[in-house]
């Protein structure tokens, strides 16, 4: 008798609930985790990347952080496929709003545009709602670095740090205690770390378990960036986080 | 027939037209506002057939209102710039509106700006800009007369005798000109 109201997205259970919403979200807690961190220099991104198999190619593109346009970035939590048509749609979206206007688009606009897709699919005709949640990270003149958090159900809000995918809610605890007010880029990065370090599953962290990216203002040409962090920079990024393994430490 | 001016001062745009509307060989009236205001900081100066006129402009000012309620931050004085030409560039291969503007505006981030746009998609950024016959006189004038910079009293003067050169030189009669200005604190009419 339980499977009565969660057929359907369409459907409020007897309690106001609606059950395919609530197991997409269930769904995202499963996935690697991603932490996003904001300071007034830029916004950091960082994911787990989880190895399924050593016989896997591993390719070189990155299948949980998408270049949305070159002032916006997200993370991806949850399932990829349902990413990539979201992503799809907000990379569209962007070049839409340049042909239109000859100008990049407002960051949270981007978002609110992705978000009325994802809610669409809680609301309209037996389909599933998307099994993703979002990290979005950008630049806009209006105000500058933003970091967003977005959810299956079509929710989204503004944030200093958060954590979305598998132990998430011990990575915000953590935030919540180590972020510090205007703290640096640098800082950003070491929290960005400490606190995934903390999520992961796996006890030792090494550079390829991970993947780092940042918006930031290039020093010389002051314009917005996406910088994606090379191995020999996470390396000393976790060298000087004091958060490299034993293990590799030896062997390197 | 109409007169439309604008140029960029010291953090301001001053915008001037005639106040004339005339059907044929016929004056219908002399009191007309031909300045639009597209939002706190947005003069929009028209040219054209009225009636084209009345239907483009409204729905480029109903745009730029529903991009800040859904949005709420507004557009830069370049942004609406360019959606207004695309509108145009779009009309121009259906059923083109007659339509001549000229688009000041007040931005915090890129300070005062002139834009002209015309029917067939035309847009160019302008320290200052005359649309329609008076061009013909204005445009000499102000080349000769403009500074970069001005203060409001010194583009006031500019302005003044750029609108006596029409109404010295111009077969038509246009008697009366509205100027309005926009900087920082928004927009206001300075003189009939």
């Amino acid at each position: 008798m339980s499977r009565r109201y969660d057929s359907r997205t369409t459907i409020f259970s007897p309690e106001g609930r609606l059950y395919q919403v609530e197991y997409a979200m269930e769904a995202i807690g499963h996935a690697g985790s991603c932490v996003g961190v904001f300071s007034n220099e830029g916004v950091v991104l960082a994911v787990e990347k989880k190895v399924t198999s050593k016989l896997l190619e591993v390719s070189d593109q990155s299948e949980k952080m998408y270049v949305i346009d070159k002032h916006i970035s997200c993370a991806v939590a949850g399932i990829t496929a349902d990413a990539n048509i979201l992503i799809n749609q907000a990379r569209l979206a962007a070049q839409r709003y340049r042909y239109q206007y000859q100008e990049p688009i407002p960051v949270e606009y981007l978002l609110q545009q992705v978000c009325d897709t994802k809610q669409g699919y809680t609301q309209f005709g037996g389909l599933r709602p998307f099994g993703v949640s979002f990290l979005f990270a950008g630049w806009d003149r209006h105000y500058g670095f933003q970091l967003y958090q977005s959810d299956p159900s079509g929710n989204y809000g503004g944030w200093k740090a958060t954590a979305i995918g598998s132990n998430s809610n011990a990575a915000q605890s953590i935030m919540k205690s180590d972020y510090k007010e205007g703290l640096s880029l640098k800082e950003a990065h070491e929290l960005a770390i400490k606190v995934l370090s903390k999520t992961m599953d796996s006890t030792t962290l090494a550079a390829d378990k991970l993947e780092v990216t940042t918006m930031l203002k290039n020093k010389e040409t002051n314009e917005v960036q996406v910088h994606r962090l090379r191995e020999k920079e996470l390396e000393s990024l976790l060298t000087t986080s004091g958060l490299l393994s034993a293990q590799t430490e030896t062997s390197g | 027939m109409d007169s439309i001016i604008a140029l960029t001062g010291d953090g301001f745009v001053m915008c001037a037209a005639d106040m004339t509307n005339a059907r044929s060989i016929v004056v219908m009236k002399e009191d007309m506002d031909k300045i639009m205001e597209l939002d706190r900081h947005r003069l929009l100066c028209m040219a054209g057939e009225p009636g084209d006129v009345a239907q483009f402009t409204e729905y480029v000012q109903k745009n730029v209102h529903l991009y800040q309620l859904r949005t709420g931050v507004s557009q830069s004085t370049r942004a609406i710039a360019n959606f207004t030409r695309n509108e145009l560039a779009k009309s121009l291969r259906k059923n083109p509106y007659s339509v001549n503007l000229l688009l000041g505006g007040y931005d915090q981030h890129d300070g005062p700006e002139v834009f002209y746009l015309d029917y067939l998609g035309t847009l160019h950024k302008m320290p200052f800009s005359a649309q329609g016959y008076c061009a013909y006189f204005i445009l000499a004038t102000l080349d000769r007369y403009y500074k970069p910079n001005m203060s409001e009293q010194e583009a006031l003067e500019v302005m003044r005798k750029a609108i006596d050169e029409v109404r010295i030189r111009f077969l038509i009669k246009q008697p009366d000109f509205l100027i309005k200005v926009v900087d920082k604190n928004g927009i206001r009419t300075v003189s009939k």
